[in-house]
């Protein structure tokens, strides 16, 4: 990946930005044919004008926050509980058996599902939000954690045995780094999913954020301030992607195979 | 003997789990918890029936029809950009703004550009799911390995038959990898759209049922979704496992060398 887009750096860039061009041509210049009604779809500049003067407003910053905040919390909540399960029922092999029916039956539930009971036990709050995120990106960072600790090389774990590493040791020293990729693919996966639901709790729930001001933008009727909002929603889930893929060259600067993409 | 301990693990911790509910609901009487035997009798009361017909069956009807569009989509278009390299350049950025805006709020979008229909709902699983197939078969056809793309190449086997004996069985993998995905957020836009805009279908009566401290009906309407979560996932994995049996006999023999 990183060999061809060196080489030939300059020639896919310089298509991109012509496909984002011509994306933002054809939206501008549908609704001008009638194809779409405008009132429905606005044309492309529009929406940017509209998007321009909502970065001047604080009610869209706080709107962001709030999103972003869910987000982040709810992914922290969600990693810190699977890493130190994931590390615990992966290191018992009695553990990993008797929880894999459990976790399999509670893994594909839609974390949507959930949204009638957070509604009831939370209300419109930031707590309901969390709910969904944190139940959605726990099982995606849970079962990677479990395929890392599998993935401990016998030898390893027996010569750290044979060196006397007491149990926390060899979790420390053996069996951490061999998960430490599977652990990162899953934050990044986690990641994706955090961003999904929180807005879409905030969209279908009404808690605060920018799910919340799409519903609101679209039943109050103002078209182009609820595009700005989408694509807002958009490059928020571009920027987490580029934040999670920089992680993932931090963390893992120091593994050998900088792999190729673990295909998931 | 052996069969008694597999048979042990497999069900001990969901026996533990719902001996524990049971419990729990014996000492206290909280209104959002039902009792186990509540909860069964309520589920088979609501969804054994009419309801079935009227909603359960439609929106997994709609779930399904959208779903087989966007993996056709999905698969077609891959490998038609992943196959041609300008086009791949060209597309990818807004293919990957696409794939990062999170589905559901297609809902209120694709509301004023659609209607509130059945139309409406399968376009938003189809818009909301065919990214990762998207996407995750453009770059399986990138990575097709390049010796055996240029053998291929020298023994003439181009066009049509390039396709079928290459490029689909060497992106394979990374196309299930993108449907898995697909099949997920399918499920969730299902239940979305229906919780946005309807007036039937699960995701209404669920929320319904919410709305009117419904309380064992709306627990019971949320096992029927995790159900169908369980049931789609079991059979994509039963056929992932027969699509790709030479991709994991491949692995173990390359894991084992």
């Amino acid at each position: 990946m990183a060999r061809t887009r060196a080489g030939r750096s300059w020639g896919p860039a310089a298509l991109g930005a012509l496909g984002i061009l011509g994306f933002l041509a054809t939206w501008e210049v549908l609704p001008l044919t009638g194809l779409v009604d405008p009132r429905y779809l606005p044309p492309a500049s529009e929406v940017l004008a509209e998007l321009g003067a909502q970065f001047l407003s604080a009610g869209f910053w706080l709107a962001v926050w709030q999103t972003v905040r869910a987000w982040f919390l709810g992914l922290l909540i969600a990693a810190a509980a699977a890493i130190v399960l994931g590390l615990v029922i992966g290191s018992s092999a009695v553990l990993r058996r008797a929880t894999h029916t459990t976790i399999e039956f509670l893994r594909p539930i839609p974390s949507v599902a959930l949204i009638p009971l957070a509604v009831l036990l939370f209300g419109v709050q930031l707590e309901s939000t969390l709910l969904l995120v944190v139940y959605a990106s726990f099982w995606q960072i849970l079962i990677q954690v479990l395929y890392g600790v599998a993935d401990v090389d016998t030898v390893a774990q027996n010569t750290a045995r044979s060196f006397g590493l007491g149990r926390l040791a060899r979790v420390r020293y053996v069996t951490w780094p061999t998960a430490l990729p599977y652990v990162i693919t899953g934050l990044r996966l986690g990641a994706a999913v955090a961003l999904i639901l929180a807005v879409t709790a905030q969209l279908v729930i009404g808690s605060p954020g920018l799910g919340r001001e799409i519903a609101l933008a679209q039943s109050g009727g103002a078209v182009s301030a609820m595009y700005a909002f989408v694509l807002t929603t958009g490059l928020l889930g571009v920027l987490i992607n580029m934040a999670m893929r920089v992680l993932e060259r931090r963390a893992l600067a120091w593994h050998s195979s900088v792999r190729g993409e673990v295909a998931v | 003997m052996r069969l008694v301990k597999n048979l042990g693990y497999a069900l001990g911790l969901p026996v533990l789990l719902v001996l524990l509910w049971w419990g729990y609901t014996l000492v206290s009487s909280n209104f959002y918890v039902p009792e186990p035997g509540e909860f069964v009798t309520t589920f088979a009361d609501v969804w054994f029936g009419e309801r079935f017909f009227d909603d359960v069956l439609p929106s997994i009807g709609r779930l399904l029809v959208g779903l087989a569009l966007s993996i056709l989509l999905g698969v077609v278009a891959g490998l038609v950009i992943g196959s041609v390299r300008w086009l791949r350049s060209l597309l990818e950025p807004v293919l990957e703004f696409f794939r990062a805006i999170p589905p559901p709020v297609l809902v209120p979008v694709l509301m004023l550009l659609i209607g509130v229909n059945d139309q409406m709902k399968v376009v938003v699983i189809v818009l909301g799911s065919v990214w990762p197939v998207l996407l995750n078969t453009i770059e399986g056809v990138r990575s097709v390995d390049p010796v055996m793309t240029e053998t291929a190449r020298s023994y003439g086997v181009d066009g049509w038959s390039r396709f079928v004996h290459l490029v689909i069985p060497a992106a394979g993998p990374q196309m299930m990898a993108g449907i898995r995905q697909a099949l997920s957020i399918g499920l969730i836009l299902m239940v979305i759209s229906e919780m946005f805009a309807s007036s039937s279908g699960l995701g209404f009566t669920i929320v319904q049922f919410q709305r009117s401290f419904a309380i064992p009906e709306m627990w019971s309407g949320i096992a029927v979704l995790g159900l169908i979560g369980v049931v789609l996932s079991f059979v994509f994995q039963r056929v992932e496992r027969k699509v790709l049996a030479w991709y994991r006999g491949l692995k173990e023999v390359e894991n084992a060398g």
